[in-house]
């Protein structure tokens, strides 16, 4: 639509005054925008490049007098350390699938929920309410209310079904995890896909409808192929969100039993604020930084793309 | 033939149901433990409603701990970041959706980028540089980090919105003589009114859910709601009804804010991508 950057201005007086007036225009631009990219800036840069600093420091809290430059030595202690192996492969297994549940649930859920039926917009905002929920609520509420392993809801429902309840937290602690995360993420896929859904043409599937396509085909060649995009952008924004998740951990097993639940963000907490090791944290927070910028180098250029369209 | 659609119709609806209201079943299952008396909550087999009624929970949250200044903490730093982060988007917004240039685009990817780092690979600066300048625990040291950490989505949004405004009616109220802020304020504000409210809202739900700053950075006269139930986490004794009473009240607001701003939501969180 509005692609041209020539007549940025709009108004058109001829010749010299002309270059002047657009002169003037790129310099209230500018002072508007320079607000929030300095802010910016001090809000990341700044604090980013400080932290890359520390990171090759022994700097303890403790013994501020042990502060010297050591190179890679926190990095190559946090890389050898075995709680920092478990960190990783928990972080990874947390967003892989919290990602599969959600997805694949978002798709089945915005499918269900796009159909005409009674009462569909308040069905609609029930499945959704979820997301709206702080994590430190969800947690708690599920960890005592609902998994308890006396008096949950899920052992009560399991045992009138006459079977043993589960012992959430102590058997299957990082399961635990992931269940009350995908809770409160599952919505927001289906709220995603749901309002991609809805762009679906009716024609189309009338079309499909017509030409005798039978549910399935209809699914895997019309739906599956518009939601895409849709798709695409669920995974990589909740990527984002996941791979920092750390309300749910702190309030429910505080990265235990042992490490079994201590992910990357926790673990570069338990590092700072209890153990005071400024130096150690920080090569983990990098680290942490790493691993997020290769999901952000995918989703900015997706959404560039689209910047351009 | 006909009668078999409706059929299958009824039953996809039912399933439909059903998944909505196990989606739901935690959220009711606290509001319904937030009237039960703490020896109900814990009972088995438990009531699906409670039998005896009681809003001593209520009552006991504000009792065990101030309550109500917790949730105002969560009042100001959801609407204190929310005012200050319009303040400096609406211009940036602005000047990028209307006078674009050779560095715009870089300007608005970059801002998206630093939306992805992760907060824990700044927490330890920004933990140290608060305890220095003794912005721990405060409510404008809150304030100012929710602001930042959503700047980037506001202006997004409010960039995105912006784009729709036909550029015409710009044009024409600067041929009329407008000035600069009379542009602003009196055009372009009205105009994209709902926008900004969308944004607005987008931008309180975020702030009153933020959990990762406001456990690390808050301890006791800052803390917002997220801080306050998480200290639900170490109990004292039998706690389930007064923790579902004080969730309830910690939630309600925003999930009935939630409920209105679906569409919004979906449009700030994916920065434009799905409409």
């Amino acid at each position: 639509m509005s692609t041209s950057t020539e007549h940025v201005a709009g108004v058109r007086p001829a010749g010299r005054s002309r270059r002047k007036a657009m002169s003037r225009e790129k310099l209230v631009g500018l002072a508007a925008v320079s607000p929030s990219v300095i802010l910016l800036l001090l809000w990341m840069a700044v604090p980013l490049a400080m932290t890359l600093y520390f990171s090759f420091q022994r700097y303890l809290l403790l013994s501020p007098g042990s502060r010297a430059f050591i190179g890679f030595e926190n990095y190559s202690f946090f890389l050898q350390d075995p709680a920092f192996l478990m960190a990783l492969w928990n972080t990874l297994l947390l967003v892989g699938s919290v990602l599969a549940i959600t997805v694949i649930g978002g798709i089945g859920m915005a499918l269900l929920l796009n159909q005409r039926f009674w009462g569909q917009g308040i069905a609609r905002i029930l499945a959704i309410s979820p997301f709206f929920v702080m994590p430190t609520v969800s947690a708690l509420i599920w960890k005592n209310l609902m998994m308890d392993p006396t008096s949950g809801f899920i052992s009560w429902a399991l045992a009138s079904i006459g079977l043993q309840p589960v012992v959430w937290f102590t058997n299957w602690p990082m399961l635990s995890i992931i269940l009350i995360v995908a809770w409160r993420w599952l919505p927001f896929a289906t709220l995603i896909l749901l309002t991609a859904l809805q762009s679906l043409d009716e024609e189309q599937r009338e079309a499909a409808e017509m030409d005798g396509a039978g549910a399935l085909p209809y699914f895997f060649y019309i739906v599956l192929p518009h939601l895409a995009r849709a798709i695409t952008v669920v995974i990589l924004i909740e990527t984002i969100f996941l791979l920092v998740v750390f309300a749910e951990i702190f309030v429910t097993t505080n990265g235990g039993p042992g490490v079994q639940t201590t992910n990357i963000a926790f673990l570069v907490y338990s590092q700072a604020l209890l153990q005071f090791d400024v130096g150690g944290a920080s090569a983990g927070g990098i680290v942490a930084v790493i691993l997020a910028n290769i999901v952000a180098i995918f989703l900015v250029r997706l959404i560039g793309k689209n910047l351009e369209a | 033939m006909h009668n078999r659609e409706m059929m299958a119709r009824a039953a996809w609806g039912t399933v439909a149901w059903l998944v909505a209201l196990v989606m739901f079943f935690p959220i009711y299952w606290m509001l319904i433990t937030s009237f039960k008396t703490e020896g109900a909550a814990i009972a088995t087999p438990p009531t699906f409603l409670p039998v005896h009624p009681t809003l001593e929970n209520y009552a006991a949250v504000q009792a065990r701990s101030n309550y109500v200044l917790f949730a105002w903490n969560s009042i100001v730093v959801a609407f204190g970041s929310t005012g200050l982060g319009l303040v400096v988007a609406v211009p940036a917004a602005w000047a990028m959706a209307f006078i674009p240039s050779k560095r715009t685009r870089g300007t608005l990817l970059w801002m998206l980028s630093t939306k992805m780092l992760p907060p824990v690979g700044v927490l330890v600066p920004i933990y140290l540089l608060f305890r220095d300048w003794g912005l721990l625990d405060t409510r404008i040291g809150l304030v100012m980090v929710v602001m930042l950490m959503n700047l980037p989505i506001v202006i997004w949004m409010l960039y995105t919105y912006f784009k729709e405004i036909p550029r015409d009616i710009l044009e024409s109220a600067r041929m009329e003589g407008a000035g600069l802020w009379q542009e602003l304020l009196y055009i372009l504000l009205p105009i994209s009114l709902g926008g900004i409210a969308s944004t607005v809202l987008l931008t309180i739900i975020l702030a009153w859910n933020e959990s990762f700053w406001s456990l690390n950075l808050t301890a006791s006269d800052a803390a917002p709601l997220t801080a306050f139930i998480a200290s639900y986490s170490s109990p004292e004794g039998l706690f389930w009804a007064k923790l579902s009473a004080a969730s309830t009240l910690a939630i309600a607001p925003i999930l009935i804010l939630g409920w209105f701003s679906q569409k919004q939501l979906v449009r700030g969180l994916t920065f434009g991508a799905v409409k």
